[in-house]
Formats: C-alpha cells, sequence, structure tokens
C-alpha cells in the first residue's frame, strides 16, 4: 500500500486513455473517489501546464508540477487573487456573490488586512495558546468511547477545531458548533445537498454575519483584546470594512481554521491506518512526531488548489497563459511531484524534510495559521500516544465532494477497551 | 570558508563554517542550526530563515530586494535589521558574521 499511487484501484484506462485535450482534473466526483491522482501524474508527466478548455467550471489552466506552482504563487503581481476577478477557487461565484477577503485581495489591501489578525497566531502569541490547546485536547480524548465503534470526524476532528476557532473568536462556546456549519455551507459544491442554491447559501451566511456584528459591535467599543474580532475592530486597515466584507473575512478565517486543520486531524489517522509500520515507527518513537505532522499536512494536502487570475499574458513552462485566464495551482499534485519530494506517493513519517510541501501555498497568500495548525496537530498526536493503543480505522473515509476542500466527512474508528 | 554564528532567541550560539556561493540560509540548515525552519527551500517565499543582522555587518550582507521585503512584511516581529537569510550569499566579507534569531519563524 505504501508505494501505491492509485488508492482506489480506479486507475484503468480513463485518465491514460482520454485525448489531453478532454483531461479535466477540476472534476468534484474525481477528488470525492479519490480518483485524482493518475490524471495529475498523467499532466505531470506529459503536459505540466495543461489547458481545460471546457469543463463545469469554464476553461481553466492547471499548474501541477512543483517548482511551476511556486513560481506562480509567489508572483502576485502577475496572478491576482482579487474576488472580483474570480478569487481564489476553481469555481466563479456569480458576480453579485464575489466576496472580498484579505485572501481573496491582492497587495496593498491585502498586506494591510492581514496584518491586523496575523498577531494571534505569533510565535509569542502560540506559546500562550499552547496550554489551553493541550487541556482542550485531552478533554475530548478522555471523553471518547473505549471499544465501540464512532466517527473521529465528528467526535475529535470537528469538536478540537471549532474549540480552537471559538476561542480564537472568543465565540460563545455553546454555540460553536454554528462555526463548523458556516464553514461547511461557505464552501459546499451545490450538488451534495448541504445547501441546495446560491440563494440558500445567503440566507446562511447573512444569519452568521449577524451574529458576528452584534458581537462586533459589543467589542469595537470595548477595550482592545486579543481576539480576532476585536482586532478587526480596532486595527485601521479593517475597522471601516462593510458588512460584506466583514463576512468576507469571517468567512476566511472560519474556513482556514476549521476545515483545513480537521482534514488533517482525519487524514493523519487514515493515513497512519494504511501504512501500519508508520504506525508502529511512531508508537516506538514519539519524537517522530515533529517530522510527522508536516508529513501528515503534504500527504492530505487538506486544501487540493488555489486559484489565480491572470493581470497580463506570461508564460508558465513554456506555455503562454493569457491575460484573463484562469489558472489553478494544484498543490494537491504538486506534493506528489518526485522531481521535488522523493517517493512523494508514499507516506513518511521521518522524511530529511518534512516540511517542503505546498499545503501552505508559498508567497504573500501563504497561510497565516499554518505554525497554529502544527501546533494542534502536534499535541493531538502527543496526547493520543500517551493514552491510546493502536487507534483501529474501519471501514474507508467517506470523503467531500470538492476540487477544493480535501475533507473526510466520516472515518469509523474503535480505540480497544 | 567563513565562520558564521547564528545566535537563537534564547541566547544559543552556533558558529557553522559557510560554503561560498551558497546562502546564509543553507549554512544553517546544512549544519543542522535550530531555529532557521527555511520552508520553501530558498526561494524567498515563505519568510521562515527570518534573521536579525548585526547593524555592524548590514553593509556587507547587502540590502533586502523588494520581494523579500513583500515576504518580510508578514513576518512577526520585523525589525529594520531583518533579512531573509536565503537571500544573503555568503561571500568571503561575510567572515565572523553574526546573525540573530526570531523567537520562532512564521
Amino acid at each position: 500500500m505504501n508505494d501505491a499511487p492509485f488508492p482506489t484501484g480506479q486507475l484503468e484506462s480513463e485518465p491514460f486513455s482520454l485525448p489531453l485535450d478532454k483531461l479535466d482534473p477540476g472534476q468534484p466526483l474525481l477528488f470525492k473517489n479519490q480518483e485524482h491522482y493518475p490524471y495529475f501524474a498523467r499532466l505531470r508527466a506529459e503536459d505540466p501546464v495543461h489547458y481545460t478548455a471546457e469543463s463545469q467550471f469554464g476553461p481553466y489552466w492547471s499548474i501541477t508540477r512543483y517548482n511551476d506552482i511556486m513560481a506562480v504563487d509567489s508572483n502576485n503581481k502577475v496572478f491576482s487573487s482579487a474576488a472580483e476577478l474570480g478569487g481564489i477557487t476553481i469555481r466563479d461565484r456569480r458576480p453579485e456573490v464575489r466576496r472580498e477577503s484579505f485572501i481573496a485581495m491582492d497587495a496593498p489591501r491585502h498586506d494591510e488586512q492581514r496584518k491586523a489578525v496575523s498577531p494571534i497566531v505569533a510565535p509569542q502569541n502560540l506559546a500562550m495558546m499552547e496550554v489551553g490547546i493541550r487541556e482542550r485536547t485531552i478533554k475530548v480524548l478522555e471523553s471518547l468511547p473505549r471499544g465501540e465503534m464512532f466517527n473521529w470526524v465528528e467526535k475529535v476532528s470537528i469538536e478540537l477545531t471549532t474549540q480552537m476557532l471559538a476561542t480564537l473568536f472568543d465565540f460563545p462556546f455553546e454555540d460553536r458548533r454554528k462555526l463548523t456549519y458556516w464553514s461547511d455551507v461557505a464552501t459546499a459544491d451545490l450538488a451534495a445537498g448541504l445547501v441546495k442554491s446560491e440563494e440558500e447559501r445567503e440566507e446562511i451566511l447573512a444569519d452568521c454575519l449577524t451574529y458576528f456584528t452584534r458581537l462586533w459591535n459589543e467589542r469595537i467599543n470595548a477595550d482592545m483584546r486579543p481576539d480576532l474580532i476585536s482586532m478587526m475592530a480596532h486595527a485601521e486597515a479593517t475597522r471601516h470594512m462593510t458588512p460584506d466584507q466583514f463576512l468576507g473575512n469571517l468567512i476566511l478565517l472560519i474556513v482556514g481554521g476549521n476545515d483545513t486543520t480537521r482534514n488533517s486531524m482525519s487524514g493523519g489517522l487514515w493515513a497512519l491506518s494504511q501504512n501500519p509500520d508508520q504506525y508502529q515507527k511512531l508508537i516506538d518513537n514519539p519524537a517522530l512526531i515533529d517530522s510527522m505532522v508536516p508529513e501528515i499536512i503534504r500527504y492530505q494536502t487538506p486544501l487540493s488548489h488555489m486559484r489565480r487570475t491572470a493581470l497580463e499574458d506570461h508564460e508558465v513552462g513554456g506555455k503562454l497563459i493569457k491575460k484573463g485566464d484562469k489558472v489553478v495551482m494544484w498543490y494537491c499534485s504538486g506534493n506528489r511531484d518526485d522531481s521535488a519530494i522523493e517517493n512523494p506517493n508514499a507516506f513518511i513519517i521521518d522524511r530529511k524534510r518534512p516540511r517542503q510541501h505546498l499545503s501552505f501555498g508559498f508567497g504573500i497568500h501563504r497561510c497565516v495559521g499554518n505554525r497554529l495548525a502544527e501546533m494542534q496537530l502536534k499535541i493531538l498526536w502527543e496526547e493520543i500516544l500517551k493514552r491510546f493503543p493502536k487507534i483501529e480505522v474501519h471501514g474507508t473515509p467517506k470523503r467531500v465532494l470538492s476540487s477544493f476542500v480535501h475533507g473526510i466527512e466520516e472515518l469509523n474508528v474503535v480505540i480497544p477497551a | 570558508m567563513p565562520q558564521v554564528t547564528f545566535i537563537e532567541h534564547n541566547g544559543t550560539a552556533h558558529t557553522v563554517e559557510a560554503e561560498l556561493g551558497k546562502s546564509l540560509m543553507e549554512a544553517a540548515v546544512g549544519n543542522a542550526v535550530p531555529g532557521i525552519d527555511a520552508d520553501c527551500g530558498g526561494a524567498c517565499a515563505c519568510a521562515t530563515c527570518h534573521v536579525f543582522v548585526e547593524p555592524e555587518w548590514e553593509a556587507k550582507t547587502g540590502a533586502r530586494t523588494e520581494a523579500e521585503s513583500a515576504m518580510l512584511n508578514f513576518a512577526a516581529e520585523v525589525k529594520p535589521n531583518s533579512r531573509l537569510s536565503c537571500q544573503i550569499p555568503v561571500t568571503a566579507e561575510l567572515e565572523g558574521l553574526v546573525v540573530r534569531m526570531p523567537e520562532g519563524q512564521h
């Protein structure tokens, strides 16, 4: 299993027999079924900067190799993240529901807004948060059933990431599952059924805005406190945001702090269960947690891609990308590129340079919460190893229908009594 | 090869031989100096090899590039003498260089 590049065994013909110009790697179903890997393997080999003329998302370029992704991600002068051009995902939302946030914004406004919130995840603050994270983690783990099956995603991954997010926002703790719900609603594919139309999505997100506006109003007139809402309410760059920009940044922070770490918490356990030699190595030497954490984040790649829009004609990997073209950087592919990462399809918890991966992106939009995410995962695995024997995983994970969020909805496990 | 010294945030000093033509970041990583993460591998794309150059050395390490400033803009505790060590080439002139590290790379 360790070296199998195509986890589902469904590599057969299609991705390799289709004419290259018909290859459309962005189909959400491929990701739900984990069938996307062979598509990207073929593209990296045969057409690393690939143009798909027709798809459910319209025409788009796929950047599939590690170094090309790094070049595009670092070149924010040519490759824009601006919401009005389509933002950061392969799906173009209708212009009237496109929403700005600092991830979907170019310099210099991006820089100013990002800096309003980034101190919350600066090294000094992380050190202060560590004790609280550990306490919450222990409490969640101690409450888990022993000797009976449960959904790890629900009881561990969602619970821990939502508690973290509620802490960062200083959000009413008893209402914290609303954060999970809004996060899921914001990113859901309509075909997945959680929301059935853009109108329904907007109605639910309007509730989110109403709830947070109450918190904002309480905090803008109070003394500055170290939570994300107070920080935005008190920073010059963000205190005059329109309600729509406020909602945009809320969604960014909720999805960024919620979905991603959640799926690494689930994906890590799945990867260990599929690689029992690695799980044993970890149990024998818990110090490997430090290098395992970035390996989990690489292997899972919780966000499969980021999208940009070209502001001018620009050549990448020998192909001419035209002004206005949609460009999708497939982190999930770059993270499996053997020209940059040795034996990339294998999950190896003691890699030499485990942090060399694309999951956080590179350049000015690089994940602001990366070190917090790593710390949450590190503490989770430290506390798991202290108290549980090997956790048994049953069946295969139920995956999210999305080519953006690489998510796991259900992972059934038993902790031996 | 010039000798350069990296001082961790807690005060621990590491003096290493830095290979000419490589970057200061590579000298740290290659000698297992803790506190330089260098996630992007030297592409000026992540700001996790952040160091503070002691003032008397600034003339010899050169000035920040525009791309470097853009990345440092988001690092924690940035100071006027902040640099990304992957953007400082090791030259003979750097014999005896001292740089300090921030509390964490972010």
